[in-house]
């Protein structure tokens, strides 16, 4: 059975070592305006590239509007 | 000419008097009324029912506009009025962003109401001159210009039938002609419209502003719904409002402190965040272009696809950011104090055809909604050929919205041979032809060919089209991107069911200023259910017409964050900044609302609008129907283009297995679950905002908001 985390409502292979920064990359997330839980836990931009999303995590990686 | 010799010949046709007056608190407490037909000027009082009821910019807009038309007006009837406004915040210069006008008039495309907001100088400096809005009726016999004086506080109507009609020209020919010297140039506003008003629907307004660093005119746009062509109709060339130097508080706040403190205050977040979030100061809204393409929203080919991966690097925001003069680039508002500074401009253009050909020309621009529309949705992944249509849409006062919807719905039908080379006369409007779709927009400036016939709008076109027997009539309705009779601006709605509704569901037609839902319901998940989404399609569409009732530019709420809104509650609101809009507001009016007061300001102006399209026989249930385009996919190479996308979405949501059915069978059960989906969103919306299932605000709603002027109920009576 694969490894997985949720973000956004969407399930997602979770590997060890994944960071926020490596869950923002697979979703392809790029918009600049990021607020980014994991499991509840609002996680700082300059905190991405190291803080780790443990197994089973559910992500919530909220874009701000823009646009217009 | 000269423009001495310009104004030599011009004749004074009417000249009025006022006394100067002196702004309280945000208010001026009059209007001014201009009838072109008999030249008769005069002022209107604006009682406290105007301002509790419709506080301003487009508030006295609607007000003004239904007391003087009658249910059966057309757009170009004398009667019909251009109103602007700009609203009792409008002019303060300590916090960003608050330069706004809005116009409103009956539109020549969706014969319902339109408003479109614009910057540029002109409606602060009418309201420093003495007016909370202008409407203009009747229609005048030969071209005129109105000039409204701040020095000799007079009001003038000249025949002008020297000056150019194009917006480049004749903003610098009447800002030359009516500055004192250099130095007062910056005191000059115009408005103006241009050639292509003059024979299609889509004509748009020019607001200029004078730079005085490049010591040229700049121009800001009233795009939206073809009041520049109301505005020729009348045979109007320009209004010109005269200033007399903008100061701190010339709106007389009750409290300039509290204004200041928190201007500051958006000035260090900018200073700080704008680099790392929208990059609003050095490349505009043009800081989409890639954003946009790589979430699938991008509009490309008439909305068929939201990408193109091969293509995108030719139009990025990059592209853009080199192009756009830097020099200025923290002093480049469209109002003063404006830290923001997003109106980016291209300088010493050199164009490559039309009638200025091989003249080098400033741009403003190109915004995103531009660079889509005209570039990635015509398939023209070109970014100089953008910035010339730019140049031309705005000097021949034309929306880059709708040009850009409508030559992409041409190349299509072009494309599918509703359309060929002898029916356009000679033109090759196929997807990706730039020469053919800049020679489009020089026909509509000469008034000949095919531009004629595309200016009528996508609407427009098709109803010509199916009498001609050119195409099927379903099929043009499905790939038409216009709802109400205006073109879509430029996101790709399939995806978001939120989004279709806040653009088929506005007042005025598909434009995204009411409401942009795409990342909080397909991105982000945030409002699943349509209880989620009808709470969204109230909140944000009321919450975004205050911006329009005050003249505040809506960019500086949500184009830069504070540091700290990562851990509010509701980070999509920005709730800080709405903090700041209420204490703005009560300390210029000296009023005290609160967030709900906010909202409740806007729900009534909002329901009056509906009840406004209703009286004219529109703003029903029927009216905010969307073309299927906008909600799924319409050909099969728009499915097979997200074959797996779409097939996982009917063994997941619409429990429907695709394995060994035909592509037109999952294509017709698709268009099944999301035209019912649709439906389904209709009937929640309605539902929170108060409106029967037709779409009718709902007696005791109106009353519960406090819109129930008898005027207002004697409409919606027989509806309920």
């Amino acid at each position: 059975m694969n490894r997985t985390i949720t973000v956004n409502g969407n399930i997602i292979e979770w590997h060890e070592g994944m960071t926020v920064t490596d869950v923002l990359a697979v979703m392809k997330y790029t918009f600049k305006l990021l607020v980014v839980h994991v499991n509840e836990n609002n996680i700082k931009r300059d905190e991405w590239p190291e803080t780790l999303v443990p197994e089973g995590a559910e992500v919530k990686a909220i874009h701000l509007m823009s646009g217009g | 000419m000269s423009v001495a010799e310009m104004k030599s010949k011009h004749k004074t046709i009417k000249v009025w008097n006022y006394k100067a007056g002196e702004i309280m608190r945000g208010y001026n407490n009059r209007t001014l009324h201009i009838d072109l037909t008999d030249n008769l000027i005069s002022e209107k009082p604006v009682t406290q029912l105007m301002k509790d009821k419709f506080v301003g910019g487009k508030g006295f807009g609607l007000k003004l506009l239904w007391d003087a038309t009658k249910p059966q007006t057309k757009w170009n009837d004398p009667e019909n009025e251009i109103v602007i406004s700009p609203g009792p915040c409008a002019g303060i210069t300590q916090y960003s962003g608050a330069g706004k006008s809005l116009v409103v008039s009956i539109s020549p495309q969706t014969d319902s109401i339109m408003d479109s907001n614009v910057g540029g100088y002109f409606g602060p400096y009418m309201k420093f001159n003495g007016f909370d809005a202008i409407e203009l009726q009747g229609k005048a016999k030969s071209d005129v210009i109105i000039i409204l004086d701040g020095r000799t506080h007079t009001v003038t109507i000249e025949e002008a039938p020297a000056e150019a009609i194009d917006s480049h020209i004749l903003a610098e020919q009447l800002t030359e002609m009516y500055a004192l010297d250099d130095k007062d140039k910056i005191n000059i506003a115009v408005v103006s419209a241009g050639k292509a008003a003059d024979h299609t629907l889509i004509g748009m307004l020019n607001f200029s502003f004078y730079d005085p660093r490049r010591k040229l005119c700049r121009l800001k746009q009233a795009g939206r719904g073809g009041i520049g062509t109301v505005f020729r109709d009348k045979k109007i060339k320009a209004l010109v409002a005269i200033g007399t130097g903008v100061k701190g508080n010339l709106n007389n706040v009750a409290d300039l402190k509290a204004i200041s403190e928190r201007g500051q205050r958006l000035i260090k977040e900018i200073k700080a965040g704008d680099e790392t979030q929208c990059e609003m100061r050095t490349k505009g809204t043009a800081h989409l272009m890639e954003i946009m393409n790589n979430y699938d929203l991008l509009p490309t080919k008439n909305f068929q696809f939201g990408r193109d991966d091969s293509q995108i690097a030719k139009i990025h925001s990059e592209v853009f950011k080199s192009k756009f003069t830097q020099t200025w680039k923290d002093l480049e508002g469209c109002w003063f104090g404006c830290a923001l500074s997003c109106a980016k401009a291209v300088d010493k253009f050199e164009l490559r055809t039309g009638p200025y050909k091989g003249e080098k020309v400033i741009v403003d621009g190109p915004e995103y909604e531009t660079a889509a529309g005209v570039g990635s949705n015509c398939g023209i992944f070109d970014a100089d050929h953008i910035i010339e249509v730019n140049f031309y849409c705005d000097t021949y006062g034309i929306c880059t919205i709708s040009f850009g919807t409508l030559t992409a719905f041409v190349m299509e039908c072009y494309e599918n041979g509703i359309l060929n080379k002898e029916r356009t006369g000679g033109l090759e409007l196929n997807f990706g032809n730039r020469d053919a779709a800049l020679e489009l927009l020089h026909q509509m400036a000469r008034g000949e060919g095919f531009g004629l016939i595309a200016g009528h709008g996508v609407r427009g076109m098709k109803k010509i089209f199916a009498e001609k027997g050119w195409g099927d009539i379903n099929f043009m309705n499905d790939i038409g991107m216009e709802n109400k009779g205006l073109e879509y601006s430029q996101y790709v709605s399939k995806e978001s069911l939120a989004q279709q509704g806040g653009y088929a569901m506005t007042n005025k037609g598909p434009q995204h200023d009411e409401a942009w839902l795409i990342f909080m319901d397909m991105v982000n998940n945030q409002i699943p259910t349509f209880e989620n989404k009808a709470e969204a399609l109230h909140y944000f569409p009321m919450f975004r017409t205050w911006f329009g009732l005050q003249g505040f530019c809506k960019l500086p709420w949500n184009d830069i964050e504070p540091e700290n809104n990562r851990q509010t509650a509701e980070p999509a609101k920005v709730p800080e900044h709405v903090e700041s809009y209420v204490i703005i507001y009560n300390a210029v009016t000296g009023n005290n609302i609160d967030k709900k007061e906010l909202i409740r300001q806007s729900e009534r102006v909002y329901n009056f609008q509906r009840v406004f399209n209703i009286r004219r026989g529109y703003g029903l249930r029927k009216h905010d129907a969307q073309p299927y385009r906008a909600c799924g996919p319409v050909t099969k190479e728009e499915y097979l283009s997200r074959e797996a996308f779409y097939d996982k979405q009917l063994k997941e949501l619409v429990n429907f297995d695709p394995a060994g059915k035909s592509t037109e069978e999952k294509m017709s059960v698709m268009r099944k679950y999301r035209e019912n989906r649709y439906e389904q969103l209709l009937d929640a919306v309605y539902k929170r905002r108060g409106w029967t299932s037709n779409g009718v605000p709902k007696i005791e709603h109106l009353k519960e908001i406090g819109m129930d002027l008898p005027e207002v109920i004697e409409v919606v009576k027989p509806l309920q």
